[in-house]
C-alpha cells in the first residue's frame, strides 16, 4: 500500500536538510578559513566564501606542524593498533572458545574484566606502568630474591638491566590501547555462532587447531575483521589524551597532537588559517575510510555496540 | 512494499546484525564451567596457553598492575617529590568529597553529561524518523549525517571553537551581531553550551546509525497492519515503532552517558581547558588535571578510583542493555 503524504515528506527533508547543514558547518568554515590570509582570517565580518590561499595554507601547515613526521607516527601507531588488537584478540578468542583447558573460566573472566573500566580512569598508573614498564618485573625478582642471588653470582645488577622505559617509544603509544579486550569479546560472540559441523569435520579430516584457525575460522571471520578493522582504525588515528601523556619528544607526536599544537591559544597570534588547514588534512584518512567503505563501518558498529 | 534503499549500508547490517546478536546474546555470559565451548574442541591445553598468552600479559602490564596501582595510590599520600608515600586511608576521599572544586566538577559533569545524553538522542531520533520516511536521497543524508563519527573528539572541538571563537568566530560574530553578549573564555554559561554543542555534534551519527538499523528492522507487517487501519505516519512513529525501539533507546542512552562521562576529554580540553574558573571541568579532565598538571597523584588516584566504580557499574548497565537490545525481534 503505497501513502502520499506530502506535508510530512517535505519536512523530513528539511530536518535533514538542516541536519546535514550543521554537520557540514564547522567543515566548511574550516575550509574558507583555512583559505585565508592571516588578515583576512581576522576581519571582522567573516567571508563566506574561500579565499585564494588555500594550498599555500596547507603548505604552511603541514612543515610548520612538522606533519611529515608526525603522520607517519600516526600511520605507525594507528596500524600498530589495528594489526596488534585483531591478532592478539583473534587467538585469544579462538583459545576460549575451541579449547578444553584448566582454568579456562579462570582466563575469560580476568579478559571479561578489563572490558569494565576504561582507559581514561586509569590514567596516572598506566603511565607509571608504561614509564616503568620492568618495573612489576624487578618487584618480582626482589620479592622472590632472585637479584641478590645473580648479583652475588655474576656481580651484575639485575635491577640495572631491567630499566625498560617506554615512553616516547611506538611501543608505548600501541600496547597500552591494546590493552582491552572488546575485540576480544566480540570474536568469541562470533566463533559461537560458528556451526560445529566446520570443526567435527576439521577434525575428521585430521585438521589440527592451526590449520583449522588458519583455514576454516580466519577465512570465515573476513566479514567481522574488516568491519572491525575500520572501527580500530578511526579510533587508533583520533587517539589524544594517550599520545599526549606519552610523548614529551615533538618527535613521536601523532597528527591529531601536532593539530592541536598550531590551534591559536589566548595570547598568540590568531593564525587560525593554518591551524584550519591543518585540521582538515589531519581528519582527511578517517574521513575517506568511512565515504568509501560505509557498509563495513555500520556493520562493525552495529556489531560491537562500540 | 520492498524498500528499495535498504541495500546502501545500514539497511545490510540491520538486516544481519540483530541475528548474530540474538543467537550470541543468548550466550553472553557463561554460567557453567563448561558453556562457551564449542562441543567439537580440542584438548591441547599448551596450544591454548599459547594463544592466550599475548593478551593475558598485556592485560596484566597495562591493566591489572595499573588498576591496581590505582587503588592503592588512593590510599597513600605522596610527597611532591615522590620519595615517600605514607598510608592515610580514607584521607583522600573524605578530602575529595569536602572540596568545593570536586563539588563543582561533580555538579557539571551530570548537567552535562545529561543535557548532552537526551539532546543527542532526540536529535537522533528525529534525524532517524526522517530518514526512514523518506525514500530519495536516503543514502546521501546518511553519509553526510556519519561524517563526525571520522572526526578526533578533539578536532571537533578545534572546530567548533572556533567557530564561536568571540574575536575571528563566524559564529559568534553573528550572536554578537544580534545583540548577543558571547564569550566562552569568560561566561562560564557560555563555555558549557560549547562543550555540549561540540560533543553532541560529535556523537549524534552514533545514535542515529542505531536507529536507524533498529527502524528497519521494525517488522514490516505491523507497519502495513496500522496502515489499513488508517494511522497516519507519526502515529504510527509512537505507538508502534517507538515501544519497539525502547531496546535500542535504553542501550544509547548508556552509551551516550558513558560518553559524556570518559570519552569528552578531548573535546573539553580544545574548547575550554576546564575554565573558566572550573565551570567546565569534568572530572575525567580534572583527574588529569590533577594528577598531571598539578601532580597530586593521592587525590588524583581517589578520584580514579571512583570513576571505576561508577564505570564499572556502568558496563553492567551497558552488557543488560545489550541482551535486551533484541526484544524487537518479533
Amino acid at each position: 500500500m503505497i501513502e502520499r503524504n506530502l506535508g510530512l515528506t517535505i519536512f523530513c527533508h528539511a530536518v535533514l536538510l538542516v541536519g546535514a547543514a550543521v554537520v557540514c558547518l564547522p567543515l566548511y568554515f574550516a575550509f574558507v578559513a583555512g583559505s585565508l590570509t592571516l588578515q583576512e582570517v581576522q576581519q571582522a565580518p567573516f567571508p563566506w566564501l574561500p579565499g585564494s590561499h588555500f594550498l599555500e595554507n596547507i603548505a604552511e601547515a603541514w612543515n610548520q606542524g612538522n606533519f611529515s613526521r608526525l603522520y607517519i607516527n600516526s600511520l605507525i601507531v594507528t596500524i600498530g593498533i589495528v594489526v596488534g588488537k585483531l591478532t592478539i584478540s583473534l587467538i585469544a578468542a579462538f583459545a576460549i572458545t575451541y579449547f578444553r583447558f584448566p582454568f579456562r573460566m579462570t582466563a575469560f573472566w580476568l579478559i571479561f574484566v578489563s572490558l569494565m573500566l576504561p582507559v581514561e580512569v586509569r590514567i596516572i598508573p598506566t603511565y607509571e606502568a608504561v614509564a616503568d614498564a620492568a618495573g612489576p618485573l624487578r618487584w618480582f625478582f626482589g620479592a622472590i630474591g632472585v637479584s641478590g642471588f645473580v648479583e652475588s653470582l655474576t656481580g651484575y645488577r639485575l635491577e640495572a638491566a631491567l630499566q625498560w622505559n617506554m615512553v616516547n617509544t611506538y611501543g608505548g603509544l600501541i600496547l597500552p590501547l591494546i590493552a582491552s579486550a572488546s575485540a576480544t569479546f566480540l570474536f568469541r560472540q562470533f566463533f559461537l555462532t560458528v556451526p560445529e559441523e566446520l570443526c567435527e569435520a576439521a577434525r575428521l579430516d585430521g585438521a589440527g587447531p592451526v590449520k583449522f584457525f588458519l583455514d576454516i575460522l580466519l577465512p570465515l571471520s573476513r566479514a567481522n575483521i574488516a568491519a572491525l578493522s575500520i572501527i580500530l582504525f578511526i579510533y587508533g588515528w583520533n587517539q589524544y589524551l594517550w599520545p599526549l601523556l606519552f610523548t614529551t619528544d615533538a618527535n613521536m607526536q601523532t597528527a591529531v597532537l601536532g593539530l592541536k599544537g598550531l590551534v591559536p591559544v589566548n595570547d598568540a597570534a590568531p593564525a587560525w588559517n593554518i591551524a584550519m588547514s591543518a585540521a582538515l588534512f589531519v581528519m582527511l584518512p578517517p574521513a575517506v575510510i568511512i565515504l568509501l567503505m560505509q557498509r563495513w563501518f555500520t556493520k562493525g558498529l552495529v556489531d560491537s555496540g562500540k | 512494499m520492498p524498500d528499495s534503499n535498504a541495500a546502501a549500508g545500514i539497511g545490510r547490517a540491520s538486516s544481519r546484525a540483530p541475528l548474530t546478536l540474538g543467537l550470541a546474546m543468548g550466550r553472553l555470559l557463561p554460567k557453567t564451567s563448561d558453556s562457551g565451548l564449542k562441543t567439537a574442541h580440542f584438548r591441547k591445553p599448551g596450544i591454548a596457553a599459547a594463544l592466550l598468552a599475548p593478551q593475558l600479559l598485556i592485560l596484566l602490564f597495562f591493566f591489572f598492575i595499573p588498576s591496581y596501582k590505582a587503588l592503592s595510590l588512593a590510599f597513600v599520600q605522596v610527597d611532591p617529590f615522590g620519595a615517600k608515600q605514607i598510608f592515610v586511608g580514607f584521607a583522600n576521599f573524605a578530602q575529595l568529597l569536602g572540596s568545593a572544586d570536586y563539588r563543582q566538577s561533580v555538579v557539571f559533569t551530570l548537567w552535562f553529561t545529561i543535557v548532552q545524553a537526551v539532546v543527542t538522542i532526540v536529535l537522533a531520533l528525529l534525524f532517524a524518523f526522517a530518514t526512514d520516511f523518506i525514500i530519495r536521497g536516503r543514502g546521501i543524508y546518511k553519509s553526510v549525517i556519519l561524517m563526525p563519527y571520522a572526526i578526533a573528539p578533539v578536532i571537533s572541538g578545534v572546530l567548533w571553537a572556533f567557530l564561536f571563537n568571540p574575536a575571528v568566530g563566524p559564529v559568534a560574530q553573528f550572536i554578537h551581531s544580534l545583540g548577543i553578549p558571547w564569550d566562552p573564555n569568560r561566561r562560564p554559561f557560555d563555555a558549557q553550551l560549547l562543550v555540549v554543542v561540540a560533543s553532541v555534534w560529535k556523537h549524534i551519527c552514533y545514535d542515529y546509525i542505531f536507529l536507524v538499523a533498529a527502524l528497519l528492522a521494525v517488522p514490516q507487517s505491523l507497519i502495513e497492519a496500522a496502515k489499513l487501519d488508517g494511522a497516519r505516519p507519526v502515529r504510527r512513529f509512537f505507538t508502534i515503532s517507538l515501544p519497539l525501539i525502547t531496546p535500542t533507546i535504553f542501550f544509547l542512552m548508556v552509551m551516550n552517558v558513558v560518553y559524556g562521562l570518559f570519552e569528552t576529554f578531548g573535546i573539553i580540553d580544545a574548547v575550554t581547558r576546564g575554565g573558566p574558573a572550573g565551570a567546565t571541568n569534568s572530572l575525567v579532565y580534572k583527574v588529569y588535571q590533577d594528577g598531571f598538571v598539578q601532580l597530586n597523584l593521592g587525590s588524583s588516584a581517589a578520584q580514579s578510583v571512583i570513576l571505576m566504580i561508577v564505570a564499572i557499574l556502568f558496563t553492567i548497565l551497558q552488557f543488560r542493555a545489550l541482551e535486551r537490545r533484541v526484544n524487537y525481534q518479533v
